[in-house]
């Protein structure tokens, strides 16, 4: 017990002293979390919305595939991945393997599903009148997709927050095609892994309360937001 | 309209943080030629390279990435081409790689030796082994809890190959094969009141934290050189020989065999520098 409250004491520590060492990881973590978001997200968008609103063949089966996509684990994401970019495999050239950019790549596919998924379900539900009535007063396609995105940017939002969740917290894909190279592919995740394997708790439970305060704001912004959709549709 | 304001401004702080970051990130990152190594977790968990390379990167201006994996692993990586360089410990998967000409030429950079560690008890007697073979006997014997790396390290291969010199075939209940690196392994033999084998450098930066005690040494078996190689350029043209070379003549030349020979953890030192006059003779531009 002692040694845990030792730990603990060590970890607010080195937050509040704005360790170095720490603090690089931690922007490590949201830069790339933060670039896979930014690049998955307007893709993701566009595939959700011609699911939810054009009738082509093999949607049904395209909607399963992104559900069914939504469990696969990092581990394997990482692992397809690793022999894809890996010298040997067929992307080896993009040399790539053990950069941050491999990592973004791993938490693309990683958010990917959740973002279509979710982004799916939101517009599905919103009143398709929002369209209708956009595209029957002049809009273009693409100012009416705009309005059924504002329609349900709550649910949207939602989505994102989500995937974000999953990927600033994932370890399987980050230390496998990243290599957890110090003060360049070290992230929370894979610093608390390492960590832990040294016996350096204090840092790990550092990072592990970032993690934390981190799935606290999201959810508390989530709910908020939710709440806020709620009130005004 | 005042929820859609405040969404906005939540979003677009949300956006700005992330830019600052990024921005702050890339100040940090990235200028020079980097080097990739692949090595061992002794090497890096015991906080060697950390203490060594940024002398290296000072003085030659490179940036050295490393992976830190099993020996197993860390080969595999050099042969695909996906590192550099490699800093391992298995001196029969060393020359096999350097014979099947991914590796272009071994070069000795330090030495220490295995531990068999366990708990304080000494369970099975192994405290008075004759010799290595004699105490894996013991423990296979006695059923005394074993945790195997499994992970097809150096450390692992050299425990494989005493278990054969022993004549036993490690298993049943007592022999637990946990595929993790050497601290997580170690941490692992503390939990459970479990024998391990270690390298002298890990076991030395662990041992603090740990309830555990050397239960055999000093066995000639127990060598453990480590080896430097560069990837083959022939046949992974891409990669930085350059900077390979650049790290292996660092290691191997006057700086980094005081580095090595200076690096102690509380007060023990855990590597001794064992470059060799006439391979390093061979490294003169």
């Amino acid at each position: 017990m002692s040694a845990l409250l030792e730990a603990t004491e060590k970890a607010l520590e080195l937050l509040i002293s704005g360790d170095e060492a720490l603090w690089q990881i931690i922007a490590i973590s949201f830069k790339v979390s933060g670039s896979a978001i930014l690049i998955a997200t307007p893709p993701a968008l566009l595939i959700a919305f011609a699911l939810a609103y054009l009738r082509f063949p093999g949607r049904r089966v395209l909607v399963s595939l992104f559900s069914t996509l939504l469990s696969v684990p990092a581990v394997v994401v990482g692992l397809t991945l690793y022999l894809l970019l890996s010298n040997r495999g067929p992307l080896g050239d993009w040399r790539l393997l053990f950069t941050q950019s491999a990592m973004v790549l791993g938490q693309i596919a990683l958010a990917f599903p959740i973002l279509v998924a979710m982004g799916h379900a939101a517009l599905q539900s919103a009143d398709k009148r929002a369209w209708e009535t956009a595209r029957t007063l002049g809009a273009s396609p693409l100012r009416a997709f705009f309005v059924v995105i504002r329609e349900t940017r709550f649910g949207l939002l939602a989505a994102l927050l989500a995937a974000y969740g999953r990927i600033i917290a994932e370890v399987g894909a980050s230390m496998m095609l990243g290599g957890n190279i110090l003060n360049y592919t070290r992230n929370i995740p894979t610093a608390i892994a390492l960590e832990t394997s040294k016996g350096e708790f204090a840092q790990g439970i550092a990072l592990g309360a970032i993690l934390l305060l981190l799935a606290f704001t999201l959810n508390g912004l989530l709910h908020y937001v939710q709440g806020k959709g709620v009130q005004t549709s | 309209m005042t929820c859609r304001n405040i969404f906005v401004r939540i979003f677009s702080l949300f956006l700005l943080t992330l830019s600052a970051l990024q921005f702050a990130v890339a100040q940090a990152g990235e200028p020079q030629q980097v080097i990739r190594l692949a090595t061992t977790t002794s090497t890096d968990n015991s906080g060697l390279l950390q203490a060594l390379l940024p002398y290296f990167e000072k003085g030659n201006g490179y940036k050295v990435h490393v992976i830190a994996v099993g020996t197993g692993k860390a080969l595999r990586m050099g042969r695909d081409g996906d590192v550099d360089v490699v800093l391992v410990h298995a001196r029969k998967a060393e020359d096999e790689f350097v014979r099947e000409g991914f590796g272009e030429r071994r070069f000795s950079v330090m030495y220490n030796d295995f531990v068999l560690v366990g708990p304080a008890g000494y369970p099975a007697g192994v405290r008075d082994s004759r010799d290595a073979g004699d105490a894996f006997r013991k423990i296979a014997r006695h059923e005394a809890l074993f945790i195997s790396r499994s992970d097809d390290s150096g450390t692992h291969k050299k425990e494989l190959g005493l278990w054969k010199k022993a004549g036993i075939k490690p298993e049943g209940k007592w022999y637990r094969e946990a595929g993790q690196g050497m601290g997580k392994v170690l941490q692992m033999a503390g939990e459970l009141s479990a024998y391990t084998l270690t390298d002298r450098g890990t076991w030395l930066a662990y041992r603090e934290k740990l309830p555990l005690r050397i239960a055999f040494e000093g066995d000639p078996l127990l060598f453990n050189p480590y080896g430097i190689i560069a990837v083959n350029p022939e046949v992974h043209p891409h990669i930085n020989h350059e900077g390979a070379m650049a790290l292996i003549r660092w290691m191997t030349g006057k700086e980094g065999q005081a580095r090595i020979a200076a690096f102690t953890l509380h007060g023990q030192q855990l590597f001794k520098p064992d470059a060799k006059a006439d391979e390093v003779a061979l490294l003169k531009p």
